[in-house]
């Protein structure tokens, strides 16, 4: 009777936010750390050059996790949505102001506009990345629910100290998985800034994630969160030195796997809950009372095993087509114009100083945003 | 019979005075209202953006498509100069498109938690398709093609804007089955244990007949829009630069006339389609859409009405003799049933209560959705017969007036929604659950109030920053610069860039 989709659902809901903390962990953190590893304005476009293609695909991980939930699992979706209904509130309106900010900054005639658009990735970018941290550890907390499974405890029940270390863990892990993607993505001196910034960040981030863990142990847990918490702390520093040997690729996959593993340590802790009663251990909400009916998993599961390859095809294309680094060369317009006509080159530098942004918009530059 | 409503501010009522007093004086104020409030102006929002960037990501794609297959001449330069432009102006509106989505994403869940635990064995199905089958798509192959211009070769270039642009109406589709669903529910059993409908048939979700006929209505009204917003701008052009004015935009100006023309045929053509299947599944809405209060045959299409709501009739009524009968059952003797015969028979078969939404709200949008939408293809219509007479550039006022022209299938759009979501009230999903039955019970109206704010603030600066932009852009017209990025193979443009001479810019 019982079936096996439900399990296979919340490991696929797993999955996807794995791709999220894997993906969209590196913007979250280049938004963070722009004000300091950007630097100049030349530096600023480098760094958001390395996430302007990708940006928005890997954001599609965050919606199709809710899609998902909503189809698979529709009163997880119902009930994680509305409890968290403040911090999901603010995560929305960073998301939105990062969106615009990235996307508009390249567009946007004034100097004062472009401060703007990087204020907004900032604080656009951590509000997510502090947040979701905080909603997972309330997720393994637990949360207050009535019998109809509806979480009863309002906003303040989600901040505590529990909740606001996992907040701190995921803003200093994604700033430090934006920091190793920048070292790796990117030359010249956002390379340097960043190396520096991953091995400012790396102590704090080990310590208190490693805090963290062993509290939520405390709290749930099994094997495989055991499991998965050894994995994250051994990749974790493992990344931090081969970042200080200059191994930027291997440290990038090293932290690649913090950000895989630890989606799959909250749902390992979580299992067979999606979100535990605090108040009363009946009243949680699990795979199986919270699960679509069979039909509907049979039906995602065919959609789901069919697309699911055509994307990961698809998006690890469009990061083979951008694999070269980033330079200062790539998003200066002077430094890409075509040297051998005589007088070229040279007529712009006659004619400067350079009005970067009139020739700006005379070349066309690859890419209109986030360069 | 609207005095015995035994709640008042559920259903139709939320645009009386009766309710802004109640709302006002707090303790009335019941849970769905703010957020209805907040569902309707996000989602409207993200509505008055989401047929532009449809609109134009197809009609970029084909004028890439026309660059490419002249490459080489002095056509195909025009041509890519055109795609790179209105490239430009699809993506101001596509970013705030992206955004204000991620929002609609979650919102079924933050404020219509009880809604979404009820539908979502059926509604969620869609959703999450339209997540992984179109917004992937959509998203990885605009950043490739916004930043791949010398990465690709030419030919894929190209296919990376056709990808993006299928990519938006796949998700136009998904997005509309799951809201055709609740404008009338198929493929489905309750469950006996659980009371909760369950998906019996996903084929039928996703190709019932009301889905049919909203995709290609909303394409077509897309399509509008998109070319509308091509014609306002080209003609803008047109008439301040007159005959200096660059050739690229006398190219646009003549493709967009085209595509306003044939969408709004398109349009009004489906929607009479529409129109007729909406009568026989939500036989209310097409009474409300009429202020239609008694059964009639030979029923006449209402131009003008003034409604006394209270006494269940109107009291001035304006119309086009047997208008409705034709529009809703292609003959002109044919019965339409009335507000007050179906208030009866739904009120037999669902038990007490108001099925009668705000009548006036309905019948208003529905005629200014039609007459904004005839109104922007009479004006395509008359600026082609112009040009052929070659009156264009020497009748001003004309072209001051087309310039405009893009508002109208903007309001046209929200109208219609409007009106299809107003109408339904008080149902959320016909003949299954109450709107006020699927609100989140334990999200309190300070939490509501305190986002619906946020958003409201949030987006109108948006707004601001959005349409300065575009309207900055847009005015700066085609670049005329010919391209400066060698076409060569190092380079990958293939051909797209080059240009081989200059330009003949005089008309
Ligand atoms: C008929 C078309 C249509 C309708 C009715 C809706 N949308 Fe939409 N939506 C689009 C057509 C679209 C689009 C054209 O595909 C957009 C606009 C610009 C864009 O990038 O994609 C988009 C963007 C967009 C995004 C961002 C995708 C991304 O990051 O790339 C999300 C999450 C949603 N929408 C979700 C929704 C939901 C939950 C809706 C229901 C209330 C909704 N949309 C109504
Ligand atoms: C994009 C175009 C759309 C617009 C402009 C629009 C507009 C509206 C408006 C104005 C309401 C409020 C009706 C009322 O409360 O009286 C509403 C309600 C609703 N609509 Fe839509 N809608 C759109 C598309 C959709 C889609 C695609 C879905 C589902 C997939 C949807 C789901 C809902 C739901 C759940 C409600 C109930 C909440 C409420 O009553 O306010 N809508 N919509
Ligand atoms: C003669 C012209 C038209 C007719 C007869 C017509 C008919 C209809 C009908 C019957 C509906 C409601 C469907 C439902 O609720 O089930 C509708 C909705 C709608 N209309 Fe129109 N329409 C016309 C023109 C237009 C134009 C010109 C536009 C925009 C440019 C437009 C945009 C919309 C939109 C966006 C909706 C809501 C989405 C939907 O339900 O399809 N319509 N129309």
């Amino acid at each position: 009777m019982t079936s096996v989709l439900p399990g296979f659902w919340f490991g696929v809901i797993a999955v996807l936010w794995a791709g999220f903390f894997l993906l969209e962990g590196f913007d979250f953190g280049v938004g963070v750390l722009l004000p300091w590893v950007g630097g100049d304005e030349t530096g600023r476009k480098v760094a958001l050059r390395a996430i302007g293609p990708v940006w928005d695909g890997n954001e599609v991980w965050l919606l199709v996790a809710g899609g998902a939930t909503f189809a698979a699992f529709p009163s997880w979706y119902a009930s994680m949505f509305a409890g968290l209904y403040i911090p999901l509130a603010l995560i929305l309106a960073g998301l939105i102001v990062r969106g615009i900010s990235i996307e508009y900054r390249s567009k946007v005639a004034t100097a004062s506009g472009r401060a703007w658009c990087d204020r907004g990735m900032f604080i656009g970018s951590l509000l997510p990345a502090l947040l979701f941290g905080v909603a997972f550890a309330d997720l393994i907390r637990g949360l207050d629910m009535n019998a109809e499974h509806q979480v009863t405890g309002g906003f303040f029940a989600l901040v505590s100290p529990f909740g606001v270390l996992g907040g701190l863990v995921s803003l200093g892990f994604f700033s430090f998985h934006g920091a190793v993607f920048l070292t790796l993505r990117t030359e010249g001196p956002v390379r340097e800034r960043a190396h520096r910034a991953a091995r400012l960040l790396a102590v704090p981030v080990v310590v208190a994630a490693a805090g963290f863990l062993v509290w939520s142990f405390e709290l749930r847990g099994g094997a495989v969160s055991v499991a998965m918490s050894a994995l994250m702390a051994v990749a974790l520093i493992i990344s931090v030195l081969l970042d200080r040997r200059g191994r930027e690729g291997w440290s990038f996959a090293s932290s690649a796997v913090v950000a895989v593993a630890f989606p799959v340590f909250v749902f390992a802790s979580l299992w067979p809950d999606v979100i535990p009663a605090r108040n009363h251990g009946p009243w949680s909400l699990t795979v199986h009372n919270a699960s679509s009916s069979h039909y509907t998993l049979v039906v995602m599961t065919v959609v789901a095993l069919i697309f699911t390859p055509i994307v990961v095809v698809y998006q690890a294309w469009a990061y083979w087509v951008f694999r070269a680094r980033v330079s200062e060369g790539s998003v200066n317009p002077m430094a890409r114009l075509p040297r051998p006509a005589v007088s070229a080159g040279e007529a712009y530098q006659v004619t400067s100083p350079p009005d970067l942004a009139a020739i700006a918009k005379d070349v066309p530059v690859p890419g209109e945003r986030g360069d | 019979m609207r005095a015995e409503l035994p709640q008042p501010l559920t259903g139709a009522t939320w645009v009386t005075p009766e309710w802004l007093v109640a709302s006002v004086s707090g303790d009335v104020m019941s849970p769905d209202t703010l957020a209805r409030w907040q569902f309707a102006s996000t989602t409207i929002y993200h509505f008055i953006i989401v047929p532009v960037s449809i609109g134009l990501a197809l009609l970029v794609a084909t004028m890439q498509t026309l660059a490419y297959r002249k490459r080489g001449s002095d056509g195909g330069a025009v041509w890519d100069r055109v795609a790179r432009f209105w490239g430009k102006l699809m993506l101001i509106s596509f970013a705030i498109g992206v955004v204000t989505g991620i929002v609609q994403e979650f919102q079924f869940g933050m404020n219509w938690s009880a809604y979404s635990r009820f539908v979502g064995d059926i509604f969620g199905a869609p959703l999450a398709m339209e997540g992984l089958i179109a917004f992937f798509l959509e998203s990885t192959f605009l950043g490739l093609w916004i930043f791949g211009r010398d990465l690709l070769s030419a030919r894929a270039h190209l296919a990376c804007i056709w990808l993006a642009a299928i990519g938006s109406a796949i998700s136009a589709y998904f997005i509309l089955a799951a809201n055709s669903w609740m404008q009338h529910p198929v493929g489905y059993r309750i469950d006996p244990a659980t009371g909760l409908p369950q998906m019996t048939n996903i084929w039928r979700v996703l190709f019932q007949s009301t889905q049919l006929v909203t995709f290609s209505h909303t394409l077509f009204a897309a399509m509008l829009t998109g070319g509308a917003m091509l014609l306002s701008v080209s003609v803008w052009h047109l008439r301040k630069e007159g005959a200096q004015v660059d050739v690229a935009h006398r190219q646009v100006a003549k493709m967009a006339l085209g595509v306003v023309v044939i969408a709004a045929l398109g349009v009004s053509f489906v929607g009479h389609v529409q129109g007729q299947v909406m009568t026989k599944q939500q036989p209310m809405k097409m009474a409300a859409a009429e202020a239609l209060w008694n059964t009639k045959s030979e029923a006449g299409f209402s131009l003008f009405a003034y409604a006394d709501v209270s006494k269940g009739h109107n009291k001035i009524d304006l119309s086009i003799p047997d208008g409705l009968s034709i529009l809703a059952t292609d003959h002109p003797g044919g019965t339409v049933q009335g507000i007050n015969q179906v208030q009866a028979a739904e009120r037999a078969a669902y038990g007490p209560g108001d099925y009668v939404p705000n009548v006036g709200l309905a019948y208003w949008c529905f005629r200014l959705m039609i007459g904004f939408g005839v109104l922007a293809g009479l004006i395509g219509a008359v600026l082609i017969v112009q040009w052929r007479r070659g009156r264009l550039l020497s009748s001003d006022r004309l072209l001051r007036v087309a310039a405009w022209t893009v508002v109208l299938p903007l309001l046209a759009n929200t109208a219609g929604w409007l009106f299809t979501e107003t109408a339904r009230q008080p149902w959320l999903v016909y003949g299954l659950l109450k709107t006020s039955a699927g609100v989140s019970s334990n999200v309190s109206n300070t939490m509501v109030a305190f986002s619906l704010f946020g958003f409201v603030a949030l987006y109108g600066i948006l707004g601001v920053i959005a349409a300065r932009l575009f309207i900055r852009t847009a005015r700066q017209g085609i670049d005329r610069s010919i391209d400066i990025d060698p076409g060569d193979a190092t380079s990958g443009d293939g051909g797209l860039g080059v240009s081989d001479g200059v330009l003949s810019l005089a008309p």
